[in-house]
């Protein structure tokens, strides 16, 4: 099986590099708010391991996997507890409930079975917390539509042929994967092109059409 | 020359044996190493070398365990060979570990032939060199006569253990032994067992050891001969299997030694060959040829999960060890795989793992040599432990 790419090009979505007062990506902090303190939490595809820092900053005892070599290093150079490994083929090593939290983020759309993927999620943690790309914004359908070419935007700027997202998906389309997979929705966030949160009351097909990305916390309906 | 040089290496290895370049603690016949095998040894000794202070908490001990053919010259000039210590670019003064921060003790192993009791020891019994009436030794003997060395040296927790290659089994078994007296382990370039192929390396060495006539069944002390050939041979063998062909063929190619052309004949006509050869003959200066057979057997019994009914993630079930698992892309004697496998077994246990694994075209060696990817994920992990443990920055 290929390797699926976590975030291994520098990091530069309009989203990822917005950051808040103390520097930290607003994206992070969203997601670190869903998280418990004191809590086990793994963080697949964990780059150079920020997200990584900020949690444990808040008490978190988290542990990490990151496919490229140089994230690794440099997160076992930060004392961080990161695994080389791949999201396809290595969440299967994890034993049932392991983690009390497991993130995915801005992952599972370049991963080979997501939907293989986001079961071990459930399976090793009682919360996973998925992000991605909302591939139903406006503007993406604009550019199919009008443009007739599979979009790029700032956000997602590889083109087809040249990306390690495979597997993109809409806001509706990742609720329909939570109701397959058996996911009980917690929380949902959209986020605009600048990595804040859109407006808490807004209908679904809102988010589908406004968000850039969304950030959902999903727990097992079992 | 043939004879004083025999009369002089013979003298050496018997001298480094008993009394070693090294401070030795010697347990009396009160203090028995109880073996796998079944037997004890006592009295025995243990040399081992260390460098670095002990902190007033006695929290900084760093256990540095060697590989097969290394020995407790980890970071000083070595007393026979005259060369530099097996892993001075790791351990000193500023190295990633750092003698100015940590403690650093590194013991020669059970079965060794450098001041530790092995086969090149005197057997209280009968006064003779023991020889092959060494009792078979594993590699939880070693762990547990290290145990006792730091029994006695009054160092209840280690602040890391770290070790390649067989270096490596002994810290995972330590952390497996003793997870409280652990706090961080450093596996590198090792594996949980040793494979059929590794097996089989081995029992090729041991055999043309063997095979040697100066062996003489083991009584070479005896008969004042030593299995030079034998043990050079063994040695010209493991050394093809800690490198690799990307490796040796930048290294050498199929370059001549010090001529234009072939001399169509068995001279060492290629610099491979000639570097084989060296790589022998230094060998056997330094090293006892029962120690070899020794070392690679405990090596070959190795199978951590065999001691926890088969399930290896019982070796680390709630360890409160963080570890660091370390391999490189080009070595194939103790390939990613094994070391996947340890981490593996070590999530399912629940441990605290990192894994990297160095790209690098240096075979199994690389653990050994120049690599700052290593140096900085080593120095990077010890340095997070030791603000987890409240060790002061040096």
């Amino acid at each position: 099986m290929t390797p699926v790419l976590m975030r291994q090009r520098p990091d530069r979505t309009m989203a990822e590099a917005a950051r808040g007062d103390g520097g930290t990506r607003l994206d992070h902090l969203l997601v670190a708010d869903m998280i418990e303190p004191g809590s086990r939490v793994l963080d697949v595809g964990c780059g150079d391991g920020e997200l990584l820092k900020l949690l444990e900053a808040r008490g978190v005892d988290g542990r990490g996997i990151e496919l490229s070599r140089e994230g690794v290093n440099e997160c076992v150079a930060k004392g961080l507890a990161v695994v080389q490994g791949n999201a396809d083929t290595d969440l299967a090593d994890y034993p049932d409930d392991a983690f009390d939290y497991v993130i995915l983020s801005q992952t599972l759309q370049a991963t080979q079975r997501p939907r293989i993927v986001f079961e071990h999620l459930l399976r090793i943690a009682r919360h996973a917390v998925v992000s991605f790309p909302n591939f139903g914004h406006w503007k993406i359908r604009l550019l199919l539509l009008f443009g007739g070419q599979m979009p790029t935007t700032a956000n997602l700027p590889d083109t087809w042929y040249d990306t390690p997202n495979i597997h993109f998906c809409t806001i509706k389309d990742f609720r329909q994967l939570c109701d397959v997979v058996g996911a009980k929705m917690e929380k949902a966030v959209a986020l605009n092109a600048w990595g804040r949160p859109l407006r808490l009351t807004a209908p679904w097909w809102f988010w589908n059409l406004l968000g850039e990305q969304a950030v959902f916390l999903l727990s097992r309906r079992r | 020359m043939a004879e004083t040089q025999l009369k002089n290496d013979r003298d050496v290895r018997l001298r480094e044996a008993e009394h070693p370049h090294s401070p030795v603690v010697r347990f009396s016949a009160d203090e028995p190493l109880k073996l796998d095998a079944g037997s004890t040894l006592a009295p025995f000794q243990i040399g081992y070398q260390t460098y670095g202070t002990l902190n007033r908490d006695r929290s900084n001990a760093v256990l540095i365990c060697h590989a097969l053919t290394g020995d407790q010259h980890v970071a000083n000039v070595h007393p026979v060979t005259g060369k530099p210590g097996w892993w001075e670019t790791m351990v000193g003064p500023g190295k990633p570990i750092d003698t100015e921060r940590y403690f650093v003790i590194c013991p020669n192993v059970v079965g060794g032939c450098m001041g530790t009791i092995g086969p090149a020891s005197l057997d209280p019994a009968t006064g003779e060199v023991y020889g092959l009436d060494f009792p078979v030794i594993t590699v939880r003997d070693m762990v547990r006569a290290q145990a006792m060395l730091l029994d006695h040296l009054g160092i209840e927790s280690l602040f890391s253990v770290a070790g390649g290659s067989m270096g490596g089994m002994q810290v995972l078994q330590w952390a497996a032994s003793y997870p409280k007296r652990v706090f961080s382990a450093l596996p590198i370039a090792t594996a949980t067992r040793h494979s059929a192929q590794n097996i089989a390396f081995h029992e090729v060495g041991r055999q043309a050891v063997m095979a040697d006539p100066e062996w003489h069944g083991g009584r070479y002390f005896a008969s004042g001969g030593n299995p030079r050939r034998g043990l050079a041979v063994a040695r010209m063998g493991a050394h093809i299997t800690y490198l690799s062909d990307a490796a040796l063929h930048r290294k050498f190619g199929r370059k001549f030694q010090d001529r234009a052309n072939p001399t169509f004949s068995f001279d060492a006509d290629f610099q491979v060959e000639s570097y084989l050869r060296h790589q022998g003959s230094t060998f056997v200066e330094r090293f006892d040829a029962n120690s070899y057979l020794y070392l690679t057997r405990a090596m070959d019994y190795f199978d951590l999960a065999a001691d926890y009914g088969g399930v290896l993630a019982n070796a680390f079930r709630d360890t409160p060890t963080r570890f660091c698992v370390i391999s490189f892309t080009s070595d194939w004697l103790f390939p990613t795989s094994d070391s996947r496998a340890i981490v593996h077994a070590l999530n399912a246990g629940g441990a605290r793992v990192s894994f990297a694994e160095i790209e690098t075209d240096k075979g199994h060696d690389a653990f050994l040599l120049e690599e700052p990817e290593l140096f900085a994920i080593v120095r990077g992990f010890l340095d997070g432990a030791g603000r987890a443990r409240g060790l002061e920055k040096g």
